[in-house]
């Protein structure tokens, strides 16, 4: 099916003669054969976006659809992988065209000649439904691929062999109920727009350790949940988006630079492979998929990419693991949205974005969560998903971060002014929250018995700071009590010794919660022993100028074989200092 | 195939109207012959059916509707390149203004570029020693970054720019910087600033000027960084060279830009700009970069005057988010008289950690920075307070850092426009005024270097 096309303007396409496409379907544009997609139907026209550049498209040229919505390819490949926002993998397009993306490349999203060990786990006659695994594949070294049958597929399994298959090739023949034989390869289809399904969802209960101090304890989050992370430009977002990616305890993270700089993605590129998983001692980029639309790449295929991201992670959600989608940014996304909007000239929302702009929102961030996936083992998998949001000028009141808002369950905010003084990660403690605490507070006290209670008390203190630093400002600090002193002091150090974390030092960049936990015990025992010590007449001075003070400041470097005993050596010291203390002052 | 039309239906410039065309592409380049015969070029914006709407880089000026023919040459707007461009000036629109010969190019390349493959970029690390101390210290430069100054209207950027031009340069290497310098609708006389600095220290002849004045047509300004890039890109991935570039004025750029939106009627973002200014800025930084396997390097200086100083304005909002960090010039520091009068807390590059410590700069580098950082932003603060209370309200850490700021403002930050620090007397001098300050509160520096580096006497 053909048809012509009448109207060029950007990566907006309008072809006639396709009366009989479908909405949504893709299709090859020109004699270069760009990739499009169609947006809307008029009679036999369509309004075609093409994820490509449209430079030297006229009318007259041909259009042609595939019939087929865009979809992406799953199977084993993925992993360690970059791709495009519509699943092209890069580094074969760069072996194809060079060091620039050139257009109507047309490279298999998964390698057709790569040869994959699949060990089958089903048998001959085992009756199986969608969902149910057949084999497995070990992708990476840390990623046991399953290989699923495939939705609409059921029945009896006819053949099935271990060996050594490309991921085209039939490992699997199943014949339903009606008798047709169904050929089962390790490759499935599914278009990014729609939601693959699963049997129940349930509420997030588990926390996803991060590693970084300011979101395990004061704001968590859930896995299966749902988290925005806005800020100005240089307050850290990438940083943030980075680390979570590197640490969190997930199985698996799909990671979409999504019209942002692509040095980033280079970054992650360079530095993800050297870097290994504090827990399982693998590469990071074993369990790592990368989507990379850059900014200076055509902007409608941004449209598509965190699509392309969650259907991955979907995927692999339907496997059983964890898995955690990281989508920087979805400002650049929207942004993307408003432009093909203003092109089909649709009346614009607010600020020119198109007025789906929060239901579209919404049904991204509702792909998250914990479910049971399909088939008859009721493994459970988990998608969480963490969008970055860049307001312009850094203010949230904005169209884009007020619909995130709405939606996501955690909200790191991050902050310009933290991040002028390098406090990182520039998180706001005053503005950010998590709605996850109250039904994460079992596990952790489960886990770490009294975790919570000092959390309690660190924000309490953080939040008092804010308000004795109104008075300090009118009045100057030496007018405040003795205690409220102290609570200055203890905040500071929350927030120099607790909260601020290098993600460019070894020792630093990952903290486990028993290394949180005890760090933030020493902060929080300081301010208890000096309120004790002050209460037996010990002045302030000599209390801040005690020496474990400093080691406190310090500690947060201690490598993660050693940091237990320091702390033990720490408090003791700290003890026996403020005891001195007290003791002198009775004397006195 | 060349095509000429003399059915020219509406002119509203800078866009004009031509019927009846066939076989015409979108981003086509065109050139309409007026009757006198003056030739003028432009390009397609859109073409629907058999109509083809075409914008002008040019005034449209004396065009005459039955007069004036169009033509489409069949290919986008290009410039012929060649190693000859250097030492020479060209026109926006690529054309040699400078009285010199015709440039006998070695090929022809769309001035739009293509999209660099993320997978085929090298990330840059090497770090250039600029020699000013709040550049190289706390927001250090690598080759092929793209950090852009953003400024103000009344301020020194340009001398900031020239003064990073002339002392460029990676330590223990002698090869010198290829300059491309593109004036985007700034001043003669901001413009020649940049020419004589060129032409006194001799980079001149390593130089490549494209020239679009404020009295030259706006819509070529539209033009002219891409020229400037598709220059530098064949400088730099064909010919081995490391090429800096400097876009002036980005903020000329950007108007231009919502210029051409608004006669197209297109719906505006904010403040009347384009909502799709973000990607059409991304399309001109992201060309900065490196590649694997390419010994050449692009690292780019866009300048841009904030309006109103204002640095959440769209132009300066979506340069910060596209580009990696931004140097800002401060009104404040100007006023002291302070020179380069660079704001270094909202300052950030963010390629900085991967060119600094031990084997780029020196071990202690990444450190101190930080440490920097934070001590001036604790004595901004302690000074703030000190003007509402005085100075009697502060307590003794807090009188020691306000005055830490002082003299961080006075020593380390300015340092004129002629002088060159390398960056060990940068990082030495960072340790004196660290001196200042009690040691409990040099948290971010690690005790050995502290003992290594820390000047004895100050100690004591």
């Amino acid at each position: 099916m053909s048809g012509t096309i009448t109207k060029v303007s950007g990566p907006l396409v309008v072809a006639t003669g396709l009366a009989d496409a479908n909405v949504s379907d893709v299709v090859r544009v020109g004699s270069q054969r760009l990739i499009g997609e169609i947006l809307q139907m008029k009679g036999d026209s369509a309004s075609i976006q093409v994820y490509e550049e449209t430079s030297g498209l006229g009318p007259g040229a041909q259009v042609e659809t595939t019939g087929t919505p865009l979809s992406v390819e799953l199977g084993p490949g993925l992993l360690t992988n970059i791709y495009d926002g519509i699943q092209r993998p890069l580094t074969e397009i760069r072996d194809a065209t060079g060091d620039t993306i050139a257009r109507g490349v047309e490279v298999a999203s998964l390698n057709r000649k790569k040869v994959w060990d699949f060990t089958a786990t089903a048998k001959k006659g085992d009756v199986v439904r969608p969902g149910d695994v057949l084999g497995t594949v070990q992708e990476t070294s840390a990623i046991l691929h399953k290989i699923m049958v495939p939705n609409g597929v059921a029945g009896v399994v006819q053949s099935i062999s271990n060996g050594r298959y490309t991921v085209d090739e039939t490992v699997a023949v199943v014949k339903d109920d009606k008798g047709a034989d169904h050929q089962v390869s390790m490759m499935q289809k599914w278009p990014v727009r729609v939601a693959r399904p699963y049997k129940h969802k349930y509420m997030p209960s588990r926390p996803m350790n991060s590693g970084q101090r300011v979101i395990d304890t004061l704001f968590p989050i859930a896995k299966g949940g749902t988290a925005a992370v806005p800020g100005p430009f240089g307050s850290g977002k990438t940083v943030v988006q980075h680390q979570l990616a590197k640490w969190s305890d997930v199985d698996i993270v799909v990671y979409i630079g999504c019209g942002e700089r692509g040095n980033e993605m280079t970054d992650v590129l360079m530095e993800f492979p050297e870097l290994k998983d504090p827990r399982s001692g693998e590469s990071l980029m074993q369990r790592t998929v990368l989507i990379a639309n850059t900014s200076d790449m055509p902007v409608a295929a941004r449209e598509a990419s965190i699509y392309t991201g969650i259907t991955i992670a979907e995927y692999f959600r339907d496997m059983g693991y964890d898995v955690a989608v990281l989508a920087d940014s979805t400002s650049r996304w929207a942004e993307a949205l408003r432009e093909m909007s203003g092109r089909l000239e649709e009346m614009p929302g607010e600020e020119g974005y198109p007025a789906y702009l929060a239901s579209r929102l919404a049904q991204y961030y509702e792909r998250a969560g914990v479910v049971e996936c399909l088939g008859t083992d009721s493994r459970q998998g988990s998608i969480t998903a963490i969008g970055a949001v860049s307001p312009p000028g850094g203010d949230t009141s904005e169209p884009v971060s007020q619909s995130t808002m709405r939606i996501v369950k955690v909200f790191w905010g991050l902050d310009s002014s933290l991040a002028y003084a390098r406090h990182f990660p520039a998180i706001n403690w005053l503005t950010s929250y998590s709605l996850y605490v109250d039904t994460l507070k079992d596990w952790y006290d489960s886990q770490f018995p009294g975790f919570m209670a000092l959390r309690d008390k660190a924000m309490a203190i953080l939040q008092e700071e804010e308000s004795l630093n109104e008075i300090v400002k009118l009045v100057g600090r030496d007018s405040l009590s003795e205690a409220d002193q102290m609570t200055l002091e203890t905040a500071k150090m929350l927030r120099e010794d607790f909260l601020q974390q290098n993600a460019f030092v070894d020792e630093d960049a990952y903290s486990s919660y028993d290394k949180q936990f005890r760090l933030l015990g020493l902060i929080i025992k300081y301010d208890e022993l000096c309120r004790e010590a002050m209460a037996k007449g010990a002045g302030l001075d000599g209390l801040f100028a005690i020496g474990a003070r400093e080691k406190i400041g310090r500690a947060k470097m201690v490598a993660p074989d050693a940091y237990a005993d320091a702390y033990g050596k720490i408090e003791e010291e700290m003890k026996s200092q403020i005891q001195k203390l007290t003791a002198g002052g009775e004397d006195q | 195939m060349i095509r000429e039309y003399q059915t020219i239906s509406e002119i509203a410039s800078p866009l004009m109207m031509v019927k009846d065309v066939e076989g015409v592409t979108y981003d086509e380049l065109a050139e309409i012959e007026l009757p006198n015969g003056e030739k003028r070029r432009c390009k397609v914006l859109e073409v629907d059916g058999d109509v083809a709407v075409v914008q002008l880089f040019e005034s449209a000026q004396g065009i005459n509707l039955a007069g004036s023919k169009v033509r489409f040459l069949g290919h986008p707007l290009q410039l012929g390149v060649s190693e000859d461009m250097l030492g020479r000036v060209f026109n926006g629109m690529g054309e040699p203004i400078d009285g010199g010969p015709a440039i006998l190019p070695e090929k022809y390349e769309d001035i739009n570029g293509l999209p660099m493959n993320p997978s085929a970029r090298a990330y840059p690390a090497e770090f250039i020693q600029t020699g000013v101390s709040t550049i190289d210290g706390l927001n250090t430069l690598v080759r092929g970054q793209k950090l852009p100054i953003f400024s103000c209207s009344g301020l020194p950027h340009a001398a900031l720019a020239a003064q990073i031009a002339r002392q460029a340069r990676v330590l223990g290497t002698d090869e010198s910087f290829a300059v491309v310098f593109a004036a985007i609708g700034i001043t003669f006389e901001e413009s020649e600033y940049f020419i004589n600095d060129f032409r006194r220290t001799g980079a001149i002849d390593r130089t490549v000027v494209f020239s679009n004045l404020a009295n030259d047509p706006a819509v070529e300004r539209i033009s002219t960084p891409r020229m400037a890039l598709t220059a530098a890109e064949y400088l730099a991935f064909e010919k081995d060279m490391h090429v800096l570039v400097i876009l002036t004025d980005i903020t000329n750029y950007a108007e231009a830009l919502r210029e051409v939106s608004a006669a197209k009627k297109e719906v505006p973002g904010r403040r009347g700009y384009p909502g799709y200014m973000y990607t059409d800025l991304a399309t001109l930084y992201e060309r900065a970069g490196r590649r694997i396997g390419k010994k050449g390097s692009i690292t780019m200086i866009p300048i841009l005057t904030m309006p109103e100083d204002d640095k959440t304005h769209p132009i300066p909002d979506l340069t910060g988010y596209i580009t990696e960090g931004q140097i800002i010039l401060s009104r404040e520091l100007h006023r002291k008289g302070i020179v380069p009068p660079v704001d270094v807390l909202p300052s950030l590059s963010r390629l900085k950690d991967k060119g600094v410590g031990e084997g780029r700069t020196r071990e202690d580098h990444a450190g101190t920075m930080n440490q920097l950082f934070s001590a001036y932003a604790s004595g901004k603060e302690a000074k703030e307070l000190m003007t509402i209370l005085g100075e009697a309200a502060l307590s003794e850490t807090d009188k020691k850092f306000a005055q830490f700021a002082d003299e961080f403002e006075k020593r380390y930050v300015n340092q004129g426009n002629q002088t060159n620090r390398s960056i060990i007397e940068t990082l030495d001098l960072g340790w004196e005024l660290l001196s200042l300050l009690p040691r409990s509160e040099l948290k971010r520096v690690k005790v050995e270097q502290i003992e290594k580096y820390m000047p004895k006497k100050a100690e004591e």
